[in-house]
């Protein structure tokens, strides 16, 4: 912005798109239009792992672990990849953490804009639209082993219910009913998540129920984090309801975090399923 | 080819300022205050749809009197300048100060450039800080001028009358219900042919109201107050009164003589060099 008048294009009237007013009018500040050299970047670029995310009535909670990795090293052991995307919903990202930040950041000024331009805020649909289009224009880089993956969830005001969208690298959504995961732990933090997710869970136990799946995707993948107790770093959890989503304060993750792995103490495998037809000794937590 | 009458500079940039100044009368005063939790901002506007005050960014508020075609432009733009700036850099170096600076160099070129007609409008630009200390409001005026105005300022409609009011009754450090209470008077503050005062009390779902708010822990600062949580924090104020239609063909004060432009007609283009 230099301090002269305005350039034109500002003052035209159009779009409410602030990522199509930045393809017309400076596109190189667009993540996905920067041309790379042919080859592989995957293992010169730190990964992020696993995100998790449940619904329960009135709400859902996203949670993701802290690491990132590249190749066997571990990049960073207190990277955030779960983010406020506006005031009800959140997005988690997988995948190369450079990009997906920046993807991130687009994001959520895409939004922030649309509602200062047009006055209102967009449908969860409609944003849910608009990462598709932002994870599609990535398409080249995902190819070159930049991929991004996020995962975006929000309350859905018309609806009055938390819901989750998944994501493929080319932009493919679909709506998940009532838990997610994506990332190198995903399946074991899906298995995780089949036998612990039930209707009724309150905001506290679908938290709770988060982090048991990141520790066992942390327990069988080498990149997914497990709580760090020595270092005090754990998942970052949101909750988003009717009131907007709030991300849980160290305290209250740390506490969580201390009673699962206090259990897992006397049961590393974590807490047990019931099973229907089988003897009486299988009983949940 | 004709050759077109001489028209000293003087002259012209006189009719310039004359055009716009009678456009932005034309509309209802709108009114900045600074209170204890940040700046304050009020106009009379009956439409719930078409604002005239609006948010910019994090820590910055949009307000703007006269054409709505035209302020809305340059609300867009500003918009746009402050998203692109706080994603190219960070969200902090966004500044009212930048923007106001941008504002003022495009109003200027456009009064002083001879192919386009001067933009009726006048813009405030809020900003608030971490402490009072730190708030500002940006005045910008149709030919680019910018003065940075402390406590209150009231741009629009008949700016005099309510400015008037304000300097008898604004108090520094107010809170927000005070300086709402004395911001929606001074509005209704209005004298008769004789100088009398014949105050009336705006209804509540006339106005609109927002604030830039320093407590709110959400990084973005700007909350419009609703009609609902208006009539709440006014109290009781008497029975209501909606404007006057005959308000809008308010004549500025230093004008010329009536040049027989009706009160809902467009305004005239002013002769071009």
């Amino acid at each position: 912005m230099s301090d002269a008048r305005i350039p034109a294009a500002f003052l035209r009237p159009g779009t409410s798109s602030f990522s199509d007013f930045l393809a017309e009018n400076a596109p190189d500040l667009l993540p996905a239009r920067r041309s790379l050299p042919a080859g592989s970047a995957a293992d010169i670029a730190p990964h992020g792992t696993t995100i998790v995310a449940v619904t329960f009535p009135g709400g859902l909670v996203m949670a993701g672990d802290r690491r990132a990795t590249m190749g066997n090293v571990i990049a960073q052991r207190d990277i955030e990849k779960v983010f406020p995307a506006d005031e009800y919903s959140v997005v988690g990202i997988a995948g190369t953490a450079g990009l997906a930040v920046e993807m991130v950041r687009l994001f959520q000024v895409e939004l922030e804009h649309y509602e200062k331009i047009e006055g209102t805020l967009l449908s969860l649909d409609g944003k849910a639209n608009r990462l598709s289009a932002l994870i599609r224009a990535n398409l080249g880089m995902a190819m070159q082993g930049l991929a991004v993956v996020p995962m975006f969830a929000g309350y859905d005001l018309q609806r009055g219910v938390g819901r989750i969208f998944g994501y493929d690298v080319t932009g493919g959504r679909h709506e998940e009913a009532s838990f997610f995961t994506v990332g190198s732990g995903s399946l074991f933090a899906r298995g995780s998540l089949k036998k612990l997710y039930r209707d009724a869970l309150s905001s506290d136990d679908a938290g709770r129920v988060c982090l048991q799946a990141l520790y066992d995707a942390a327990d069988d993948d080498s990149a997914t984090g497990g709580p760090d107790l020595t270092r005090r770093i754990f998942p970052v959890v949101w909750v988003v309801t009717a009131d907007g989503g709030q991300r849980l304060s160290e305290e209250a993750i740390g506490a969580l975090a201390d009673q699962v792995v206090g259990a897992r103490m006397t049961r590393p495998d974590g807490p047990v399923a019931p099973l229907p037809g089988g003897d009486e000794r299988g009983e949940a937590r | 080819m004709s050759t077109p009458f001489y028209v000293s500079p003087e002259q012209l940039m006189k009719d310039r300022a004359d055009f716009a100044r009678k456009g932005i009368a034309r509309g209802r005063s709108l009114v900045a205050v600074q209170y204890a939790d940040g700046v304050l901002l009020v106009t009379e506007n009956p439409s719930q749809a078409l604002h005239k005050v609006s948010e910019l960014y994090d820590r910055l508020a949009f307000a703007a009197v006269g054409r709505y075609n035209e302020f809305e432009n340059l609300r867009i733009a500003g918009v746009r300048l402050a998203d692109m700036r706080g994603y190219s850099y960070d969200r902090r170096d966004v500044t009212g100060r930048g923007l106001a600076n941008a504002y003022a160099q495009t109003l200027g070129t456009i009064f002083s450039s001879g192919g386009e007609k001067p933009y009726e409008v006048e813009i405030f630009v809020a900003e608030v800080g971490e402490r009072a200390a730190d708030d500002q409001i940006y005045r910008l005026t149709y030919e680019g001028r910018v003065a940075d105005e402390h406590g209150f300022a009231v741009m629009g409609g008949d700016a005099d009358t309510v400015s008037s009011y304000l300097s008898e009754h604004y108090a520094d450090g107010a809170s927000l219900d005070v300086a709402l209470g004395v911001a929606v008077a001074a509005l209704g503050h209005s004298k008769d042919e004789r100088g009398q005062d014949a105050d009336r009390v705006i209804p509540v779902d006339d106005l609109e109201v927002a604030v830039l708010d320093r407590t709110r822990t959400q990084p973005r600062k700007f909350r419009r107050i609703l009609p609902a949580a208006l009539a709440g924090l006014l109290g009781e104020r008497g029975p209501a009164e909606h404007a006057p239609e005959a308000h809008a063909s308010q004549t500025p004060p230093d004008d010329t003589p009536g040049d027989g432009s009706g009160p809902e007609e467009p305004p005239v283009a002013p002769p071009l060099a």
